[in-house]
């Protein structure tokens, strides 16, 4: 089974290279050690973040995009080149002979092809293709696309540049990766964890303390910091549950409200059922509560939905 | 063979008194067999006029070839009379759309969709059948057969060959000759230059001896120095293809939205001088001209 490795529609905020993480992932409770031992092997195990995928978005939002700068991306990344070669000699393409190659590639599909191809997959890296451990892969993807999309929107609310909306986009997107890492590698943990949550009025993210040890928020923020993503990225993985703790955080109340807003209108599943209420500090940022914040996002229907290709593209055999 | 140039004009179509002679229609030919069998190649905006002239003599059965799902080339179809009326009987083929990995049906229903088209394609009351296409395939319509070969545009593209009554056409939809990304001294140079020439040399073998050969020469050489990449070819570029390929005549088309009917007589004497020692045979495409073979 492809291991899954979540979602890579990102770019890095500010210089890359690895930041030191001011917020470590322990919001709720001292781990107990043999907790943090068993989260620290489940997070080893979660392959790498690949930095190419930055390069290919940030080519491939410039119209002009040079085609030699896009192929020497994709060619210094293997996983990058193996997913591209695969998709292309997929039967949807239909070509005539087999490519070997990302020139090969370059030539017979040309610039543009290549660059929706290769942001497609930059979007998502390898998805289980069946569900696994109480984690309906489908539905999972489907709800951070409403966070990273309803994220996105609230950003651009609050009057955040384009560049940093899709860091908003990313961090929606990535919030909820801690159940990846619970779902691939404490399966039997986070299934009875997903059971229990299943029921009305229970909180998954509680469950979980109960059942683990620690939250998927916990252990997303531990993948954060092995993946060396940008601090806001790896507080807001880190407090989408808690956004109340700790310094208040635009970006964070953001991806906090955004995960309210796809529970409640149901895009995917989170898990559970509880939409959680607005904190006042948030209302305030924004001067509108939930409902009002839905009637400003007429147009979210329709992002998830085109956000959704990507997602179908990632699982392309 | 017969063939009629419905729509001759690059990109969008571009009516005014500018554009009569070759006219201001959006890519559409008009291929019929010697019993009057009917293919059309691409469905742009040069479409509509074949439709009420088809729309007179009902039930209509056609096969319709869309070499890419750019608008310029499937614009006309919801304005193509016979795909409203019980009875007639519409095939249409064309690439897929390996983004969304979709057919061409679902391409073409994008447009008729209800922020775009009063019209939707479950509403059509015609037989119409879809076929994606795909690289190097062979469609055998009894009275005719039609190849494809995946040309060089920023969306797939298949040039189609069609082989009818013992003549062959082929039309390239968009394409551009394929080129090479690395400069000379780059490592991946030769690499790319070896693939670029097997491609080139594909489209060479593939239409090598056709009778017409209709290509897409939207561009002079002057204009594109700044459009290398937009997936279209220049008229001394597809002069040079013919001559390699030793194809019958060729027709010059897609002309520049912008080109005006002097500017392309212009550059048709200036090229009738220049290649006239070069054997080959060409014309610049003109809407409404009928060519029988």
């Amino acid at each position: 089974m492809s291991l899954g490795i979540v979602v890579l529609l990102f770019r890095f905020s500010g210089a890359g290279g690895p930041k030191t993480i001011s917020c470590l992932p322990q919001p709720h409770v001292e781990l107990m050690q043999d907790v943090k031992k068993k989260l620290m092997s489940a997070v080893e195990k979660m392959p790498a973040f690949p930095k190419s995928v930055h390069q290919v978005l940030k080519l491939a939002s410039d119209i002009n995009c040079s085609q030699k700068d896009l192929v020497e991306v994709i060619k210094n990344d293997p996983v990058f080149t193996l997913k591209i070669l695969r998709l292309v000699n997929s039967a949807y393409f239909g070509l005539s002979r087999e490519i070997t190659s990302i020139n090969h590639a370059s030539v017979y599909l040309g610039l543009n092809t290549l660059k929706n191809v290769a942001l497609g997959l930059a979007a998502v890296g390898a998805i289980p293709k069946r569900s696994v451990a109480g984690l309906d892969m489908g539905a999972f993807w489907l709800h951070s696309l409403g966070v990273a999309a309803a994220t996105r929107m609230l950003g651009e609310i609050l009057g955040v540049s384009r560049d940093e909306a899709a860091d908003y986009f990313a961090a929606g997107l990535l919030h909820d990766v801690g159940k990846v890492v619970f779902a691939l590698y404490l399966p039997d943990e986070y299934k009875q964890a997903s059971e229990q949550a299943s029921e009305p009025g229970v909180s998954l993210y509680e469950v979980e303390l109960q059942v683990i040890g620690a939250t998927h928020a916990d252990i997303g923020a531990m993948l954060a910091e092995k993946w060396n993503l940008p601090v806001d990225l790896h507080d807001a993985i880190a407090r989408h549950h808690t956004a109340q703790e700790g310094e208040p955080s635009q970006l964070v109340d953001c991806v906090f409200a955004a995960n309210q807003i796809s529970k409640k209108l149901a895009f995917g599943s989170a898990g559970d059922f509880e939409v959680e209420p607005l904190p006042q500090s948030i209302q305030d940022r924004f001067s509108l509560d939930m409902d009002g914040l839905i009637a400003e996002m007429p147009t979210l229907d329709q992002e998830v939905e085109h956000a959704r290709v990507f997602i179908k593209l990632g699982e392309a055999q | 063979m017969r063939f009629q140039f419905r729509g001759t004009r690059g990109s969008l179509s571009a009516p005014g008194p500018y554009t009569v002679k070759y006219g201001g229609n959006t890519t559409c030919i008009e291929v019929r067999s010697d019993a009057d069998d009917l293919i059309i190649l691409d469905a742009g905006t040069g479409i509509r006029e074949l439709g009420i002239e088809l729309s007179q003599n009902m039930p209509v059965k056609c096969h319709l070839f869309v070499s890419h799902t750019h608008w310029d080339h499937i614009q006309g179809v919801p304005f193509f009379i016979p795909i409203f009326v019980p009875g007639n009987e519409l095939t249409i083929y064309g690439p897929p759309d390996p983004l969304t990995m979709t057919g061409i049906e679902a391409v073409l229903a994008k447009q008729m969709e209800y922020p775009h088209f009063p019209v939707r394609v479950a509403e059509l009351q015609a037989d119409i059948h879809y076929e994606t296409l795909s690289d190097g395939q062979t469609v055998d319509l009894g009275f005719a057969t039609v190849s494809t070969i995946l040309m060089n545009h920023p969306a797939m593209d298949f040039g189609c060959k069609v082989e009818c009554d013992g003549k062959t056409l082929f039309f390239t939809g968009d394409h551009e000759p394929f080129y090479n990304i690395y400069d000379p001294g780059d490592e991946d140079y030769n690499d790319y230059e070896k693939i670029v020439r097997e491609r080139n040399q594909g489209i060479v073998d593939f239409i090598h001896g056709v009778d017409v050969f209709i290509a897409d020469s939207q561009y002079t050489e002057e204009e594109y120095e700044t459009k290398q990449g937009w997936g279209h070819s220049t008229f001394e570029r597809t002069l040079s293809l013919a001559k390699e390929a030793g194809v019958g005549k060729v027709y010059l088309t897609h002309h520049e939205t912008t080109r005006t009917d002097d500017h392309v007589d212009e550059i048709h004497a200036r090229l009738k001088e220049e290649w006239k020692d070069s054997g080959v045979d060409f014309d610049m495409a003109r809407e409404g001209e009928v060519i029988q073979l």
